[in-house]
């Protein structure tokens, strides 16, 4: 166990994982819509300061995974329940437990039926992503995995919009097709280490053949999570048809499953069909920047706009990631951080319009500026954050990743360039259309307190992110390392053992 | 304070900087809470303008000395920072940008009203925004800073553009906001980004000649850089991203005045003068040969776009060509790289400013006193509006460069840089566009002054423009005549400049 710190005393990362399912069994005997509210957005604003002290407490000089936790779970197939967590994950934990409270708040008047019901599934979300970003045994990631699965499927299913039922079964295929696939890789692995243990699997002597296909498969089920061009069909479509809180739980927390999934698994168990497999993942994520840009450009539903503009950012963490170099991996995680407060918050906005206009469509929305000024001044900063505007948060996570791109490869980096450009033009066509186009809409209500609370903790991020991001870097520094080392090491171990005779 | 002791002077850290860039975004916001009082809001308007314009006039006198002063806001990335940063370079513009505030905030007052425009607290808080950004880029001590003020300009002059939410506007926004992010995303980003791997940092030296780059940096990547950052920051107007500013020019007349004479192209081309001697540096210019090229490039925009501003009717789009070309005198007098040469290009920044000021004003007075756009409907106008074309004669001087009005400083610095550098064809570029601008800038003000009335129009009732435009307009073309006679205020920072 020299990969994990124990945590001695108050077990922080298990009372985070199972506060809010806790919550979600109180909820079941809480009468009253609003009781059921109150009480969801307290245990879920427990759980975020709760979550502080991780930050507080955590030791960046260290690669190793903090405030561990380890029991025997099922002993005869060396199951256990292992948690604990490290830089990379720190921050997706932080984040989730900072977007869960606004979700509930942010659906307060948009769920009108089927209060309690919602409120569980959100519950049992967080436990479940909590649980995915600091599991470090397989089995319990997996099942954890999956357990995501369910509540997000019956958000969609239940509370989402005209074709829910197609958007959901459309989510949940293609999400369970990657799962059989990753599941087939966790068991090829335990064959040939004994263990479901994630950090004993890390920097062992696999060949090369076993690598490329473990690789392909963790491939397959991250790329669909993340998703990457061509796996993102279900993307718009869940997008489009979920409740707001399900867009923002989606956009901001589960996508970047995907993209912690090649961080957490890919690099570090498979290193060497990661640098052989790398290049070709970098021109994916090049297509995806450009698909997704040129596709956010077409459309005239704010929603959709907005999911083919996840697609590109993510490009932009895998671009990151996969050029396998200091900057561009800060820059990817920090983007996820950012991608997920920005689009979640833009995703609030577009929702918080389609409660009072029940419309998505940018032509129902066109000139409402002078009528929605507060709104439309939260929507203007979001969506400049979401173009990469300096001195944002987005514009630090894209810069470091092109930083870290033209110091590999200046042509794949200049590929990339065409992606900023249609970033900038796609919400500025939004933002055209919404603040001058069109007569107004006189019947709009500007925003209420509780709106105004539900965004401004994001806009603080924004430009917090944008000006100031050290606090975030920092605890990133040593763990990036420690994933490039591991790489590293396995490279010239392979390179020795080629020049044997 | 803390004083360190450099090789051009003393490095003062004050927040001064600061405040002096709050005052207008503070303006703003005031401006924007306002709305329903416009006596108040103008008034808001007014009084940042001479706030942020004697603010920058404390400052002269040590930067004219060779201080510099710094304050670094925040640390972003380990080499990255948003600093600010007055030396005599940035004064030049701080200087026309805060001063020139202050008459176009009267002016602005004037013709709003005068034409009862809609939405006028949108527009003043916007123009407010615009002239933060000028400042900010004026005070950045960085690329970073620089970028994100350039940015700030063009996302926040976009409603001024659109201000009149016709198909017209919309299209000259849409041109507007693409030509300048595509250009500032498409080529600066990338450019910043190459830099930050190549020298871990985007700072400026503190004078002309070393610029950012290491000794070994590579000539074609450097090279390479160097045409991205002369197209990259569009606003100033070389061409062929120029179109973006004839396409401006639906805009209001104060909007066209201050920000499409004065504030986002001069912010265009003092970035890239910026990027040019303090960025890539003089030494490195002349060792990479890219001055005397970049020269004749942008004397075929200086020809090129007066021929098509001799073309066109439109007395706002005539000015718009105008402006294009002026530009480039910017630009061409800096890739001189001779002493007057770069001389006779930073001063244009002020001559340039001052005198094409007061040529948008007098359009907007004409508008506002005569609806009429065209010049050929302008024929007898001087009889009715002695003062607006008597400073739009001189103003016209001052473009052609006849002493003894601004322009005439400019020319004659260019044209000894030109015979310093030995590149005679620019001799011919200059003397080319002195004839052109003749050509254009003459029948205006002779038809005005000895045209005929058009049959059967009568102008009885016309008279001058609103007090608040005459005598702003006036006041501008008294310093374009005054700062062609005694030009050594903005010589002096000139000459600390090139040291």
């Amino acid at each position: 166990m020299d990969f994990l710190i124990m945590n001695e005393g108050f077990p922080l990362l298990s009372t985070l994982v199972f506060l809010p399912l806790a919550g979600a069994f109180i909820l079941l005997f809480l009468p009253g819509e609003n009781t059921q509210r109150i009480w969801t957005t307290l245990v879920t604003i427990v759980t975020a300061v709760l979550s502080f002290p991780l930050y507080s407490g955590f030791d960046s000089t260290t690669a190793k995974y903090q405030f561990g936790e380890h029991m025997s779970w099922i002993p005869s197939l060396n199951i256990n329940y292992t948690l604990g967590i490290d830089g990379i994950s720190l921050l997706l934990v932080l984040l989730t437990t900072f977007i869960m409270p606004l979700c509930v708040v942010g659906s307060w008047t948009y769920i009108q039926k089927r209060v309690k019901e919602f409120m569980i599934c959100l519950l049992i979300m967080e436990t479940a992503m909590l649980g995915v970003f600091m599991a470090l045994d397989f089995v319990l990631f997996y099942v954890l995995w999956e357990a995501m699965l369910i509540p997000m499927y019956l958000l969609i299913g239940v509370w989402g919009g005209p074709r829910k039922i197609y958007a959901s079964i459309k989510f949940f295929l293609y999400t369970l097709a990657g799962s059989v696939m990753l599941l087939v890789a966790i068991i090829a692995l335990y064959l040939h280490t004994g263990t479901f243990s994630i950090p004993t699997m890390m920097g062992q002597d696999y060949s090369t053949t076993m690598q490329i296909w473990v690789f392909l498969a963790f491939f397959l089920a991250f790329a669909i999570k993340v998703p990457m061009f061509p796996f993102h069909t279900w993307l718009p479509a869940a997008h489009v048809e979920a409740p707001t809180a399900g867009s923002v739980i989606l956009a901001s927390i589960l996508l970047k499953m995907g993209t912690y999934g090649f961080l957490r698994f890919c690099l570090p168990i498979t290193p060497l069909a990661t640098l052989s497999l790398g290049p070709y993942i970098l021109w994916m994520s090049i297509a995806a920047i450009l698909y997704g840009g040129f596709t956010a450009l077409a459309q005239s539903d704010m929603k959709k706009l907005i999911a083919y503009s996840s697609v590109g950012h993510m490009g932009f963490v895998t671009l990151g990631i996969f050029f396998l170099n200091q900057q561009g991996l800060e820059g990817a995680i920090l983007q996820m951080i950012n991608h997920g407060v920005t689009t979640g918050a833009l995703f609030l906005c577009v929702g918080m319009m389609y409660e009072r206009t029940h419309s998505r469509e940018i032509a129902d929305h066109s000139g409402i500026a002078q009528n929605v000024p507060i709104f439309v001044s939260f929507l203007t900063v979001f969506s400049l954050s979401s173009l990469a505007f300096p001195a944002t948060n987005s514009f630090v996570g894209e810069f470091l990743v092109l930083a870290g791109a033209f110091s590999e490869n200046k042509i794949i980096a200049g590929a990339a360039i065409p992606g900023a450009i249609l970033a900038a033009a796609y919400m500025m066509r939004l933002l055209q259309h919404v603040l001058f186009r069109g007569p107004g809409r006189p019947d709009l209500a500007d925003l209420n307190i509780r709106e105004i609370a539900t965004l401004a903790p994001l806009l603080f991020f924004v430009f917090w992110i944008g000006l100031a991001p050290e606090p975030f870097l920092s605890v990133l520094h040593t763990s990036v390392g420690y994933l490039l080392q591991q790489v590293d090491v396995a490279q010239s171990a392979h390179m020795a053992a080629m020049m044997l005779p | 304070m803390e004083i360190v002791n450099a090789v051009t002077g003393d490095i003062v850290t004050s927040s001064k900087l600061v405040w002096a860039l709050m005052v207008p975004l503070i303006g703003a916001i005031l401006v924007s809470m306002s709305g329903k009082k416009p006596n108040l809001r103008e008034s808001f308007s007014v009084v940042s303008a001479v706030i942020l314009c004697s603010m920058v006039l404390t400052m002269v006198k040590p930067v004219v000395g060779g201080t510099i002063y710094t304050y670094q806001l925040f640390k972003i990335l380990p080499g990255i920072t948003v600093t600010l940063r007055a030396d005599a370079f940035s004064m030049i513009f701080a200087l026309v940008a805060s001063s020139l505030w202050i008459a176009a905030a009267f002016y602005s007052m004037g013709y709003m009203r005068g034409l009862n425009e809609h939405a006028q607290t949108r527009f003043n808080t916007c123009f407010a925004i615009a002239i933060f950004g000028a400042i900010g880029v004026a005070f950045s001590d960085n690329l970073f800073t620089m970028y994100l003020f350039y940015e700030v300009v063009s996302v926040c002059t976009y409603p001024l553009v659109a201000h009149h939410q016709d198909e017209e506007a919309y299209e000259g926004a849409k041109k507007y906001i693409v030509y300048l992010t595509t250009t500032a995303k498409g080529l600066l980003l990338p450019s910043m980004a190459i830099i930050y791997v190549m020298t871990g940092n985007l700072d400026f030296p503190t004078n002309i000649n070393v610029g950012m780059f290491p000794a070994d940096a590579n000539a074609a990547i450097v090279t390479m850089l160097f045409i991205f950052c002369l197209f990259g920051f569009a606003k100033n107007g070389v061409m062929p991203f120029h179109h973006w500013l004839p396409g401006a020019m639906v805009a209001p007349t104060p909007v066209s005045a201050l920000l499409h004479a004065v504030a986002v192209v001069k912010v265009g081309v003092f970035c890239t003068t910026r990027m040019m001697l303090y960025g890539f540096g003089t030494d490195l210019m002349s060792a990479l040969n890219l001055g005397i090229p970049t020269a004749y490039f942008v004397g075929f925009t200086i020809v090129m776009a007066s021929v098509i501003a001799m073309t066109k009717d439109n007395l706002k789009a005539r000015l718009a060509y105008s402006t294009v070309s002026q530009l480039s005198y910017i630009i061409l007098g800096v890739c001189l790289l001779t002493p007057h040469g770069i001389a006779g290009g930073l001063i244009h920044i002020a001559n340039h400013a001052f005198s094409k000021i007061t040529l948008f004003f007098c359009a907007g007075a004409i508008y506002v006193a005569t609806h009429k756009k065209n010049i050929s409907e302008m024929g007898g106008l001087a009889k009715t509006m002695p003062f607006t074309f008597g400073a739009f004669a001189v103003a016209s001087l001052s473009m052609i460069g006849a002493p003894p009005v601004a322009g005439f400083v400019t020319k004659w610095e260019l044209l000894v840089g030109t015979i310093e550098s030995g590149s005679f064809g620019i001799i011919l570029v200059l003397l080319a566009s002195t004839v052109l601008n003749v050509c254009y800038f003459g029948p205006v003000a002779y038809k005005a002054f000895f045209g005929q009335r058009p049959a059967g129009e009568k102008f009885e009732g016309i008279k001058e423009a609103p007090l608040s435009m005459v005598i702003p307009l006036c006041t501008a073309s008294l310093i374009s005549v005054i700062i062609g006679i005694y030009p050594n205020f903005f010589m002096n920072f000139v000459k600390a400049v090139i040291g």
